[in-house]
């Protein structure tokens, strides 16, 4: 079962324009990264704070609905987010080569 | 909150002079700390208070709220710096159970997107902008070029007698998304057709069309007199109400046949072509109202034909022509139920609209409009906004705001 966690991280960087992967915990530290020290806590840190306010922003228009997955595009790349109760998995993509 | 504290010195002691002098220090009081009074506070730890006495010199202040900045979340047993037992921590969340299965469900979503993102590049420009090549299409690449296609002709079959097809006035739909079209034909010219060589009037049949059907009408109505316009009740589909060209308006039912159930008598009714009907969102459902070009708008109530509910002359009292243009709101409610007609002579240049509720004359006539140089052909209210209606004339089209009456607010050229 851990191998095959391993496998699934190792072939979303082998995607075409992914930059980097990090799992990150409820509280904010970084599990697995592929990226250095620096970016990854800042990472971490930043979009765990970003993930709970969309959470609770989508929770607060309608408490039956929740969010399932945030996309963040700037003009360098995309960094896609996908929440979970306990971790998050953030992995940031360039799609134009 | 007061920011003054006022106190008061005797006169007497302003002004007193100090004298200094030196004399051993001595103790007054002495307050040693308490540690046991710690107990009752909470140390804040991060405090931030600002300790500096000078100016800011700042050009921008940036204030991060909630983050603390180091790298938190850690068990207060590992310690930071150490990587070995960050390492150590790391590879036993890595084992966690719960760890597994999320990310293996998580991964899955974010494949799908990565891969969506490599796929299409959706925020690639497609479009180089507003206007390439409109020199040489002469249109912009955005636009949409407008087609229609007819999809079927309905002829009128009964061209017999005298080779002439007689123009289809008026039309009408069938309520509820209905799909039969009453076509009421008519020639509007004076005299036209009046009487053929034999002395006969010739008969002007009006139908009703089945929509899928074009070979032959559902339904013929043949009228004593051609008729002029034609309206199906909204509220009920089989019935229809016309105004004919003899004045006479005439009420129909389609399941009782090509006669008309009922129909106006000759004294009261109108002395021109009744070119207009339209029915009245009444309780009943069976009011309406005819106005025609011998400047007169008449109410009727289907049952009772024999005499009108209501007869108004629409005359401005400015001109003396009495035939106007007018385009009429039920009810002064909105509900939409707009008639129109036709008014060729010359000196009506006048849209007049009429307030039903009003009991007098000059309270019915609201306001009148100097609308277009000739006969106002056709007039309509917008269904949404209702104060505005749309009038075609004198070869331009103007939209006009019920409020404003010196001009349109747009026209075409």
């Amino acid at each position: 079962m851990a191998s095959e966690v391993e496998e699934t991280m190792k072939r979303i960087q082998s995607h075409k324009g992914v930059v980097g992967t990090i799992v990150v915990n409820a509280e904010g530290i970084p599990i697995k990264s592929t990226l250095d020290n620096t970016t990854t806590v800042q990472y971490a840190a930043l979009i765990s704070q970003l993930s709970d306010k969309a959470r609770s922003v989508v929770r607060d228009l309608d408490p039956t609905n929740d969010l399932t997955f945030l996309r963040i595009r700037s003009k360098k790349h995309e960094i896609m987010v996908a929440p979970d109760k306990e971790f998050i998995l953030i992995v940031i993509q360039n799609p134009t080569e | 909150m007061e920011i003054n504290y006022i106190y008061t010195k005797k006169r007497s002691e302003f002004g007193k002079q100090c004298f200094f002098a030196d004399t051993t220090h001595f103790i007054y009081q002495d307050i040693p700390s308490n540690p046991s009074l710690n107990v009752n506070y909470i140390p804040q730890n991060p405090a931030d208070r600002g300790a500096q006495c000078a100016d800011v010199q700042a050009e921008h202040e940036y204030e991060s709220r909630g983050m603390n900045h180091t790298e938190g979340g850690w068990p207060k047993d590992i310690n930071l710096a150490e990587v070995e037992q960050t390492m150590r921590y790391r590879k036993k969340v890595e084992k966690d159970d719960m760890y597994i299965h999320t990310i293996l469900q998580v991964s899955h979503t974010m494949e799908h997107c990565i891969l969506q993102n490599n796929a299409v590049e959706i925020y690639e420009e497609y479009f180089s902008g507003p206007k390439t090549s409109a020199v040489e299409s002469g249109t912009s690449t955005f636009v949409e070029k407008s087609s229609s296609r007819t999809v079927n002709v309905f002829r009128d079959h009964s061209v017999s007698h005298s080779g002439r097809a007689y123009p289809a006035a008026h039309l009408s739909w069938s309520p509820n998304g209905g799909s039969r079209l009453a076509v009421a034909q008519c020639s509007l010219e004076f005299q036209k057709n009046g009487i053929s060589r034999v002395g006969v009037p010739p008969i002007v049949n009006s139908y009703i069309w089945e929509i899928e059907n074009p070979n032959k009408p559902e339904l013929v109505l043949t009228p004593p007199s051609p008729l002029a316009c034609l309206e199906y009740n909204p509220k009920d589909p089989h019935c229809l109400v016309s105004g004919s060209r003899n004045g006479r308006v005439a009420f129909w039912d389609t399941r009782r046949g090509s006669l008309p159930v009922d129909q106006s008598a000759l004294e009261v009714s109108h002395r021109d072509p009744a070119s207009c009907v339209n029915w009245i969102a009444s309780k009943s459902g069976n009011e309406f109202f005819s106005a025609s070009t011998d400047g007169q708008v008449k109410w009727w109530d289907t049952r009772r034909l024999s005499e009108p509910l209501e007869t108004l002359i629409l005359d401005p009292g400015v001109k003396s022509a009495t035939g106007v243009v007018t385009e009429q709101q039920c009810l002064s409610r909105a509900l939409g139920a707009s008639s129109l007609e036709y008014e060729p002579t010359i000196p009506t240049r006048i849209v007049i609209n009429c307030n039903r509720k009003g009991k007098t004359p000059t309270e019915k006539l609201v306001s009148q409009y100097q609308a277009h140089i000739g006969p106002v052909y056709s007039l309509q209210r917008n269904p949404s906004f209702l104060k505005n209606f749309l009038t075609v004339g004198d070869w331009t089209a103007r939209i006009w705001s019920e409020d404003i009456r010196e001009s349109a607010i747009i026209w075409t050229g």
